[in-house]
């Protein structure tokens, strides 16, 4: 008997089936894992399970009982905590006071802060959890608050925890830490949903395992043993995908973008390199190496205080996305929700922002050229949706992301296309189509970067790889270079040694 | 049928139909609404809301905020009249009134945009200074016009409708084809929704938004004109409290103070709900201090039914 049952859960939005008759068990002390790709419909169910969406058919029994919640505020309640991909803390307030948000001990309204961090504190520590609770939460890094927020469902006394990728913005040092965590509520009994589109971490740390592709259960399996990685994937994608890297060794030609000496406010080092025309150029480091950093002074997303960029040979002199733009450098930046999409306007429109401007005349817009560009691209990167006029926001993260590249592939004259975490958060077909489109983009003569925190990615795609460390270009290693240790090494500071983090 | 009812309403055009039927409803219900007289002077009655409306739409489109409409348009009036009279010149006086609303936008603008103030305080500030000027310029009085002629401006028709009229309804067309059809149009909405990814697409966010005020400034120079006109005189006390009218008419008309969500049409039928209300209660002889309560709860109605439609769309 599982204690956590999805008894045929239905589930429609406008347009889209996104979960149809899925049914499946979780037992008590388990780490099980939701895997599909983006639209397959994991983050619908997570929503139903946390009460934020209502199922229009099926039921969700815990321990036997319907669960019929009306907010997440019931989820909470019956102890059901989903932890984000988005931290839902607030930055100006300690972790203790997050952590007691809506419980804080109090008399006559006063807040008992003594009492507050005392029963924080030993709940944490009980635990095992080891943060200092009296920290602003916006002093902590993006690992840090993951643990606070996990912290909060072991404060509630959580029965059924479900994580939706959480380890898309830790280091590998963090996600230990996280994975430690879960192991010690395993053994607690707490029954996890662990949503990851990484497959090694699934094996890692998983029990058991669903596969949602397309709104229906592709697949379920209540034991790994015997279950390859491959057969995981091709129940996700519905076929076999031999080769997820798929390289294709091609021609670099000349210096398409040079970087020289640029530096800062949040990049103090002066940091120089090139990029040849077809050439895809990796950008390896851990969390807060500096890489986003450089790519955003590179686009002039952030103001420049030295050094200078030139595409093919002619000095950029804007410093404003609006000049990069205009000299043929563009980025997709790494944080899509604050960063990429423009909310509340369609996928239309989201594709067209920049590219309008070549075919709009004295500032009139060219609506069938509009329409026509929107069409191509959503069907060029097979954007899942079942409309160009769909607000961009209901749509998944990978789909969100090929809506930017849609963006930035309309544009007309890009010769240095820089993507920071292109696949984050997005599923292993997608990804595949994603490196073959950047192939076929550097077959053309564009100068490609790639930042990326996942070194096989880097070594799967790249022809060179770059590593920053401390906020300075550190190593350059040639394809024929690439190994594993050589990279984590110069990725690493002085103080710890490669093998801590490989092994 | 519910559902069906459901769908009419919290669709895109629901707000439209709402309007359909309060207009039959109050035409059938108020004895002496559906006239031609009553037609006009409604029209008339909400030309210097609409006009403004028109590019507040804009503002609180980009997530903006203007508080200082209402002295720009009274200050605006204060310099056509005292410009006419000095220079003897009518259309000198309007350039030089039109020319002090899109200089005190665009002071807005670049202290907004530039500067990084609060668009809310700056505003704030500035509808007081300008309140000031207007009230230095006049002594505190009002100022006559010499010309007849600039009566006429109010006061003339064609095809039997009045001008002011007509200058709203092209700058309905004018503002409503700014928005849908032209890249200044949707890189304001894009501004609101989502100011920073839109200055990472490309978006010159600053000068965008300077033009915003700039361009409200402007508008509100033609409304002040019109509105002094109407009123033969330079009121420096005129339009007091205007920029609640027209920020209500704008809510009212389903555009999103969080920004990224304006529909012209839906404005249109925002300045006119509202003028319909005072313009049924002036008739059903409603004391006005009853009308403050009646165009709240319509305000506040309206932006129930919004929010309704928003969670129907599925969105938060």
């Amino acid at each position: 008997m599982s204690f956590l049952d999805f008894s045929r859960i239905t589930k429609t939005y406008p347009g889209v089936k996104a979960l149809s008759d899925v049914s499946f068990g979780v037992a008590r002390g388990a780490v099980h894992g939701l895997m599909g790709e983006n639209g397959a419909g994991k983050s619908t169910l997570i929503k139903i399970l946390s009460g934020d969406q209502h199922a229009d058919a099926g039921e969700i029994r815990i321990d036997g009982k319907v669960q019929a919640y009306s907010s997440t505020r019931d989820a909470f309640d019956n102890g059901v905590i989903v932890i984000h991909q988005e931290l839902q803390l607030v930055p100006e307030l300690t972790v203790a006071e997050n952590l007691s948000l809506g419980r804080f001990p109090a008399s006559a309204g006063i807040i008992a802060g003594r009492r507050m961090l005392d029963e924080v504190g030993a709940k944490l520590k009980s635990a095992g959890i080891d943060i200092d609770i009296s920290r602003k939460v916006k002093t902590l890094s993006i690992g840090e608050r993951q643990m606070v927020e996990i912290a909060k469902a072991v404060m509630l006394d959580a029965r059924v925890i479900a994580l939706d990728e959480p380890t898309s913005s830790l280091s590998s040092r963090e996600s230990e830490i996280l994975f430690a965590l879960i192991d010690r509520l395993r053994a607690e009994g707490k029954v996890i949903i662990y949503v990851s589109h990484r497959l090694d971490e699934v094996f890692r740390l998983c029990d058991s395992l669903t596969v949602l592709r397309d709104g229906k259960l592709a697949a379920h399996h209540t034991s790994l043993e015997g279950v390859t990685r491959d057969q995981v994937v091709a129940e996700m994608v519905g076929r076999e995908i031999s080769d997820i890297w798929g390289f294709r060794p091609r021609k670099s030609g000349d210096v398409r973008l040079k970087v020289d000496a640029v530096s800062g406010a949040k990049l103090k080092t002066p940091a120089s390199f090139e990029a040849r025309a077809g050439e895809i150029v990796g950008f390896f480091g851990l969390i807060g190496a500096g890489r986003s950093e450089l790519m955003r002074l590179v686009f002039g997303a952030d103001p420049r205080s030295g050094g200078a960029i030139s595409v093919d040979g002619k000095v950029v002199h804007a410093t404003d996305p609006h000049g990069a733009i205009r000299a043929g450098i563009v980025l997709c930046s790494e944080d899509r929700k604050h960063d990429g999409i423009i909310q509340g306007r369609s996928i239309e429109e989201n594709i067209n922002i920049s590219s309008r401007r070549h075919h709009a005349r004295f500032g009139v817009l060219n609506r069938a050229n509009e329409i026509a560009t929107a069409e191509t691209f959503i069907k060029k990167l097979k954007v899942r949706t079942p409309s160009r006029k769909q607000d961009i926001i209901n749509l998944s993260g990978g789909n969100q992301q090929k809506v930017i590249l849609g963006r930035w592939l309309s544009e007309q004259g890009v010769r240095v296309l820089i993507v920071d975490e292109p696949t984050r958060g997005i599923d292993v077909g997608a990804k595949s189509e994603i490196y073959e489109l950047l192939y076929q983009l550097a077959e053309d003569g564009m100068a490609i970067i790639v930042v990326s925190s996942e070194l096989p990615e880097v070594m799967g795609i790249c022809d060179r790889i770059l590593v920053m460390c401390g906020g300075r270009i550190g190593a350059e290693l040639t394809r024929d270079q690439f190994a594993e240790k050589t990279i984590l090494a110069a990725a690493l500071p002085d103080t710890k040694t490669p093998d801590a983090i490989a092994s | 049928m519910t559902d069906q009812l459901k769908k009419l309403l919290l669709g895109e055009q629901g707000l439209v139909v709402i309007f359909i039927v309060a207009f039959a409803l109050v035409s059938l219900l108020v004895p002496n609404f559906l006239t031609d007289r009553n037609m006009l002077g409604l029209l008339q009655s909400v030309v210097t809301v609409g006009i403004v409306a028109c590019t507040m739409m804009f503002c609180l489109a980009a997530r903006d905020f203007d508080l200082s409409v209402g002295s720009i348009v009274a200050f605006a009036g204060m310099v056509a009249v005292m410009a006419s009279n000095y220079i003897g010149s009518i259309l000198l006086g309007l350039v030089a009134a039109i020319a002090c609303g899109a200089f005190v936008g665009f002071i807005n603008g670049v202290v907004i945009a530039k500067f990084r103030i609060n668009a809310l305080i700056t505003t704030l500030a500035t509808m007081q200074i300008v309140r000031g000027l207007a009230l230095i310029a006049s002594d505190g009085r009002a100022v006559g016009i010499n010309s007849p002629d600039f009566y006429q401006l109010a006061l003339s028709k064609f095809l039997g409708i009045p001008t002011p009229i007509w200058v709203l309804a092209v700058l309905f067309g004018i503002f409503g084809f700014v928005l849908n059809r032209t890249v200044f149009g949707k890189n304001t909405l894009a501004i609101g929704g989502n100011p920073e990814a839109s200055r990472l697409a490309g978006v010159n966010v600053d000068r965008t938004r300077i033009w915003i005020f700039a361009l409200q400034g402007v508008v509100c120079g033609i409304a002040g004109i019109l509105l002094a006109s109407r009123i033969t005189s330079g009121q420096p006390n005129a339009a007091v409290g205007l920029e609640l009218s027209v920020i209500s008419a704008c809510v009212l008309g389903g555009v999103s103070l969080a920004g990224g969500r304006a529909t012209m049409s839906g404005v249109i039928v925002g300045v006119l709900i509202m003028g319909i209300a005072e313009n049924a209660m002036n008739l059903l002889n409603i004391p006005a201090f009853y009308q403050y309560i009646v165009r709240g709860v319509i305000l506040l109605l309206a932006v129930l039914l919004d929010n309704l439609r928003s969670s129907a769309l599925g969105r938060r």
